[in-house]
């Protein structure tokens, strides 16, 4: 077993599905998928890392399951198929929290239940793995979990270090209140600050990345070119 | 009376589901390109989240509250770990529901919604609406109000969306920043506009 697991961990197509949806097929700042219920829990590291955790097990471990079963499932029912897998796991992760890490799944309030309809998740599902073997499916719901992870936890530094300078509960930058120098910034605490920081993330990326950039429907042109304004 | 009035602003406007909650962001994203398209989503997206909320709130209070089952004569079982499912079900077999009716009774608005209803049952906005019910443990009237105010706030938020997106396609924005950038950039801005109605009290 471990020496097909190797043998397929080092394969060229295992590799790509696991790392291309970081930064060249993000999942978010591409396919704009996945942006749904997750951002509203990154205002703290702590809370964004176990969701994080919680969304690349539960589409791990759906595309495997969708994708052992794919030659079974009628297609007129698939999607109530693979909601009802997704949905299973959802509720182990949702009460494995509650046993274990209650003050975080208070926290994490209806975000965890939200995964259920996580565009990644059935993204992945009815994308990948209901024509790939099983193997390669786990990996791909890892890396497109992974590139969920990253904006996720890139968003919930800039807002909780801004916001309260503090990471992971520990302090980065002194408060005044405290008689240091920093006075938070409390609107990294608010809704808004995630759609800035994510806008800002793709306008990165883009700008990294140009061939991600969108067309342009309308160009503006200087009429003294005289070429008139059509696109 | 007053406390439905209350609850109703609050769940438009102060807590929108799309602009304090993220929730239904990618079809917020990705259907608000036109006013026309934006809007027909919105009132689905209002008439579904207006029956599922308090269909989902009678289906939690009468089978899968602690005790529910008592009326049966079963008491001391909690079922209400499966909520999550029961509330994915119910939302999936109502929207095939309203879509046979539809299609039926009224095939003009059929024809009108049909392409966004499929889409609404993996609307986050949805689930959330019912999961918000149940944390906040509604009672049926309340539960009907929040159904219609949630939803009326989601349409509201994606059509004053599609109206700044329909007039920013002009603008001159950088190439990296163009369509989805932009677009992220804006909500957030129209989120802080929302965030202003935060000081009501009624």
């Amino acid at each position: 077993m471990s020496a097909i697991l190797n043998d397929s961990i080092l394969n060229d197509e295992t590799k790509k599905v696991l790392t291309a949806p970081l930064v060249n097929d993000n999942p978010i700042t591409l396919q704009v998928l996945g942006i749904c219920s997750a951002l509203a829990v990154t205002s703290q590291m702590s809370t964004s890392l176990i969701m994080a955790l919680a969304l690349t097990l539960v589409t791990a471990f759906s595309s495997a399951a969708i994708s052992a079963i794919r030659n079974h499932i009628p297609s007129s029912i698939r999607i109530i198929v693979q909601m009802t897998i997704i949905a299973s796991l959802v509720i182990v992760v949702d009460q494995v929290l509650k046993a274990f890490a209650y003050d975080v799944s208070k926290q994490l309030s209806v975000f965890v239940g939200l995964i259920i309809t996580n565009c990644i998740v059935m993204g992945r599902a009815e994308g990948y793995a209901m024509k790939n073997p099983p193997l390669e499916s786990f990996m791909d719901g890892i890396g497109n979990g992974l590139g969920y992870s990253l904006i996720l936890v890139i968003v919930a530094f800039f807002r909780e270090t801004l916001g309260s300078g503090k990471l992971l509960g520990i302090e980065v930058f002194k408060l005044t209140k405290d008689g240091g120098w920093y006075d938070p910034n409390g609107l990294m605490l608010l809704p808004p600050s995630a759609f800035f920081i994510i806008g800002l993330i793709i306008w990165g990326v883009r700008q990294w990345k140009p061939a991600q950039a969108e067309k342009v429907e309308f160009k503006i042109m200087s009429i003294s070119h005289g070429e008139g304004g059509h696109h | 009376m007053e406390a439905y009035i209350s609850l109703f602003v609050k769940a438009v406007f102060i807590e929108n589901l799309a602009l304090s909650f993220f929730l239904g962001m990618c079809t917020f994203i990705a259907v608000s390109k036109k006013i026309s398209t934006a809007m027909g989503l919105g009132i689905a997206v209002m008439v579904v989240q207006a029956i599922t909320v308090p269909a989902n709130n009678v289906v939690y209070h009468a089978l899968l509250k602690e005790d529910a089952l008592s009326w049966m004569g079963i008491t001391g079982v909690d079922l209400s770990f499966l909520a999550l499912l029961s509330c994915i079900g119910m939302i999936a077999a109502l929207v095939q529901i309203l879509e046979m009716i539809l299609d039926k009774f009224f095939p003009a608005l059929y024809f009108a919604l049909g392409v966004f209803l499929p889409l609404i049952t993996v609307n986050c906005a949805i689930l959330g609406g019912s999961l918000f019910m149940i944390e906040r443990d509604y009672n049926f009237g309340e539960s009907v109000t929040y159904g219609v105010g949630s939803g009326l706030g989601w349409a509201l938020a994606i059509t004053v969306m599609a109206g700044v997106r329909e007039k920013l396609k002009y603008s001159d924005i950088p190439a990296g920043l163009q369509g989805l950038g932009i677009t992220f950039i804006t909500a957030g801005l129209m989120s802080l506009g929302f965030m202003a109605f935060s000081g009501i009290q009624l």
